[in-house]
């Protein structure tokens, strides 16, 4: 569409007018595909605006004009419709929609048909209720919940390009920043890329009601420059890198060292209970694949889908019963003792 | 006891009044009896209308639970599971158990009459579609006690109005909620074809002398219309709700991804039936309008065959636009085209009609009564929920807008600011003819200034936080979005409404027993309704009318102007 673009004088207007301070407004955007809708939303709304108005303004022009007045009682002139005057308001109409028609299909088609370049990242994401799987198969990586991904240069762009499908239920992936939502259907692949022009953190949610805590099944991107992207893969690349021996190991722990809070004792607990049938702990006996991947815990910054800070102490609290936090979270409460739930969380703090 | 009466269905006055002087206890058993067995249009009607109101009132308090819990951020009103069920019970029961109800108990009062008939086509159909759909109505709510849901702890069903599957297969909603949700929904279908069909064959084999398929009055072209689109639209719905039973109770697998079943399949089915449905209720709020604005305006409408095609167009065009509820699924860039402009032409036979309304008032002499209060707040905001749809059948910007609050805000800005309203000022036009009495004026506009402001201070500041990354179904948010503020005023908005909804409940009771006499006549109109008593006795009109022009009761009133010496 031609009409309006990012530098027409009622950009501006719209920016301060709607824009008010959100990290999830659909106005400010960073990445190419959610540039070009916020582009076409305004000349659209500019569009329908003016229409508005016009209609606005032959209504009160009615309601002013032909009040009745008091007393009178006598009947106005019968009009029964005229053809001409009619013919117009269809094709008017007709014409405004055509243009809107086509400004949108240009857009669609290019957003959604857009190559990949060989430089773009592969990213799959898996929704869960209630949380992301981000898996990386370039670098054979697996990830929760905290997706990071490359800036992109439009000179020489890194876009990202996801496939996205769901192991449940239907989930929607919207960072309104970056683009706009796609859903997630279990049985089925869905595509979208985004290419962030800024370094930052960009957040949104799950946008399809998918359950119990689809309100909080939020979603958290890290656009890095490439520099910083690859040293993250390189670090989330490497196995746990906890010192501390597994239940597998030769180690004897002394019996009356069981009563401490230490890594050691913590990780035998997980390894010993049903933590790893979920969770897995990449280079450990942990191999589950139905909770988030553990490997590199301590290196994002919220848990449970980034509703809490991660710090010890969520820790322990989420541990311990999950349903605190998040009531009809698919992971259970297992019941252990206090004890046992401090040396756990003593050992995932070592998850780094 | 007083079986002679008992017996007889439609006992006369004569008879009941006898009957209470020495039983007084006995004449409430014989009222009672007598609704139960009614098979009168006008009883139906009214038992519809009173159904639909006290479930608007069950759904008003469900949304006003949803908006104090979203007040704030990180509220704890009520706990996940309870929200996530009276959402969806609000939305149901708006849709299914308010809407179609409240529209077909007018479209079953006035067809007939309108159309100077005795009764409709179908009389004890009639009655039975009526008692199925309160029979599923009550079977909904009864899941209340009898379901378990999500988690196992749920009891209503707590899936969201539109209830995609997989969510709803087995394995994610064990228990009986959603069991309960599709059975009510079935047998809700039936009681809604049945009536489909009745009003359908009124309008078209039910006519009284003279008024030939152009002289009907619109109302009649519109019901005859939306009938259609609930024989098209149930249809599909209820195969739907078979093939999830189906999944649930004998091993299919439609909608069970695990087994090959497609959750998209789900969808198409969904909204084939609910888009169809956004018109099946708001065509006879058109319809409502296209009787009160006229007479308000003392003209008669502009462009009448213009306004039957552009109902018809409406009907037909609204069948292929399902999928525009469907654009972030993955759908190829050739079908999001396709589904943006079949959705982008409806706006073109609405927009004659509101053209033709404005036409109509223009040159006219308006009267600011209450009902025409409410069809001209109905024009201004049928007008921006028109333009806030043709901005979601964008297809690239609806990406960013879908499942957003904006989207909430726009359907609310169709169901309650065009339909709700235009109920409300059928309530006012026509309740002198359903009880004989007026409704109180100055409570009347009491009730329109509220209800004007409670709704714009909720549903205009919704579109915001929509475009603020809100997504809609969410119990809860984090304080960070920016949503907080929007949401209050969203919030303190309903309770300006319930307000107004508590003057005009009050005015329906007081005006009953105490409100002015209104006659057979009293907006000075031009259709046959008016030309009975209020109400109207058993049989309607004790001659057959015989009309020869769209304003029967103009002509009579005009005979030096009669409209049959034009059409």
């Amino acid at each position: 569409m031609t009409v309006g673009g990012s530098g027409t004088w009622y950009s501006h207007f719209y920016s301060f007018g709607i824009c008010v301070a959100s990290p999830t407004s659909i106005f400010s955007t960073t990445s190419t595909p959610a540039d070009k809708v916020r582009l076409l939303s305004l000349d659209v709304l500019f569009t329908l605006g003016c229409v508005f108005l016009a209609i606005v303004a032959l209504i009160v022009h009615v309601l002013v004009h032909y009040r009745a007045r008091k007393g009178d009682t006598t009947e106005p002139p019968q009009v029964f419709g005229s053809a001409q005057i009619e013919l117009a308001w269809t094709i008017i109409p007709t014409l405004i929609i055509l243009v809107l028609f086509l400004g949108t299909a240009r857009v669609v088609f290019e957003v959604q048909d857009a190559a990949a370049p060989k430089s773009a990242l592969n990213v799959t994401v898996v929704g869960h209720q209630y949380w992301w799987e981000f898996r990386y198969p370039k670098y054979n990586l697996v990830t929760a919940n905290e997706l990071h991904i490359p800036l992109s240069d439009p000179g020489n762009p890194t876009p990202t390009y996801m496939e996205l499908t769901s192991a449940d239920v239907i989930h929607s992936f919207w960072v309104p920043s970056l683009a706009g939502k796609t859903d997630l259907l279990p049985n089925r692949v869905n595509e979208m890329w985004v290419d962030p022009h800024k370094v930052g953190l960009y957040e949104g949610q799950c946008a399809q009601f998918c359950g119990a805590q689809h309100a909080k099944m939020l979603l958290r991107v890290y656009v890095e420059t490439p520099e910083d992207f690859q040293r993250w893969i390189g670090t989330q690349r490497q196995q746990a890198k906890t010192s501390v021996p597994g239940i597998l190991s030769n180690v004897d722990l002394e019996s009356d060292n069981s009563q401490k809070i230490t890594p050691q004792l913590g990780r035998r607990v997980f390894e010993g209970q049903a933590c790893i049938s979920c969770h897995a702990v990449r280079g450990t006996v942990a191999g589950g694949r139905f909770g988030p991947d553990l490997t590199h815990l301590m290196s994002r910054s919220t848990i449970a889908a980034g509703i809490a800070p991660n710090t010890p102490e969520n820790l322990l609290i989420w541990i311990t019963d999950p349903s605190v936090m998040k009531p009809g979270s698919l992971m259970p409460a297992m019941h252990l003792t206090s004890l046992e739930n401090k040396q756990i969380t003593a050992y995932l703090t070592t998850l780094r | 006891m007083a079986t002679t009466i008992m017996s007889d269905p439609n006992p006369t006055r004569e008879a009941l009044d006898e009957r209470a002087s020495t039983d007084p206890g006995g004449r409430y058993l014989d009222t009672i009896h007598s609704w139960i067995v009614t098979v009168d249009h006008k009883k139906i009607g009214i038992m519809y209308i009173c159904y639909a109101l006290v479930f608007l009132l069950i759904a008003g308090m469900q949304a006003m639970v949803i908006r104090i819990q979203l007040a704030i951020p990180h509220n704890t009103f009520v706990s996940p599971f309870t929200y996530n069920r009276v959402f969806t019970m609000h939305g149901t029961t708006m849709v299914f158990l308010v809407g179609m109800p409240i529209l077909f108990g007018f479209g079953n009062y006035l067809l007939p009459l309108m159309l100077g008939v005795r009764d409709m086509a179908f009389p004890r159909l009639n009655a039975f579609s009526f008692w199925i759909s309160a029979f599923a109505g009550a079977f909904l709510y009864f899941s209340f006690i009898g379901g378990a849901g999500l988690a196992g702890t749920g009891t209503a069903p707590d899936v969201g109005w539109f209830a995609y599957a997989p969510l709803t297969e087995k394995a994610f909603s064990p228990g009986h909620t959603v069991d309960y949700w599709a059975l009510a929904l079935i047998l809700n279908g039936i009681g809604s074809i049945g009536t489909a069909v009745n009003l359908f064959t009124t309008v078209f084999c039910m006519r009284c002398k003279g008024m030939t398929l152009l002289r009907i009055p619109l109302l009649g072209w519109i019901y005859a219309t939306t009938a259609f689109l609930v024989l098209v639209a149930i249809g599909p719905l209820t195969a739907a709700q078979i093939m999830l039973l189906i999944d649930r109770y004998l091993g299919g697998h439609f909608f069970d991804t695990q087994m090959g079943g497609s959750a998209i399949l789900w969808a198409h089915f969904f909204w084939i039936f609910g888009h169809p449905e956004v018109y099946i209720l708001v065509l006879p709020a058109f319809g409502f309008a296209n009787e009160i604005i006229p007479v308000f305006s003392r003209k008669a409408i502009f462009g009448y065959p213009a306004m039957v095609a552009a109902t018809a167009g409406v009907a037909f065009i609204s069948s292929g636009v399902w999928a525009h509820h469907m654009f972030t699924m993955g759908m190829t860039s050739f079908g999001n085209t396709f589904f943006t402009l079949s959705t982008m032409l409806v706006s073109i036979p609405t927009g004659i009609k509101v053209f033709n309304w404005i036409a109509t008032m223009w040159g006219g002499k308006i009267r600011l009564t209450v009902p025409m209060l409410f069809s001209i707040a109905f024009l201004f905001q049928w007008l921006t929920a028109g333009l806030t749809g043709i901005m979601l059948s964008v297809s690239a910007w609806n990406w960013q807008l879908h499942n957003s609050y904006f989207v909430v805000a726009h359907f609310h800005y169709v169901l309650v600011g065009a339909i709700l309203f235009m109920v409300f000022a059928a309530f006012y036009y026509w309740y002198p003819k359903m009880t004989g009495r007026m409704l109180n004026e100055r409570l009347g506009k009491w009730h329109f200034w509220t209800m004007v402001v409670g709704f714009h201070l909720t549903f205009d500041f919704m579109h915001i936080p929509g475009l603020l990354g809100m997504p809609r179904q969410i119990y809860t948010y984090e304080p960070n979005r920016g949503w907080t503020g929007w949401n209050e005023i969203v919030t303190l908005g309903t309770f300006v409404q319930a307000i107004a909804i508590g003057i005009f409940v009050y005015n329906l009771v007081h005006s009953y027993f105490q409100g002015e006499v209104a006659g057979p006549d009293p907006w000075d109109a031009w259709t046959l309704e008016w030309s009975t008593q209020s109400p109207p006795p058993e049989y309607n009109f004790a001659v057959d009318p015989i009309v020869a022009s769209r304003r029967p009761l103009w002509d009579l009133k005009h005979p030096e102007d009669p409209d049959s010496a034009f059409e």
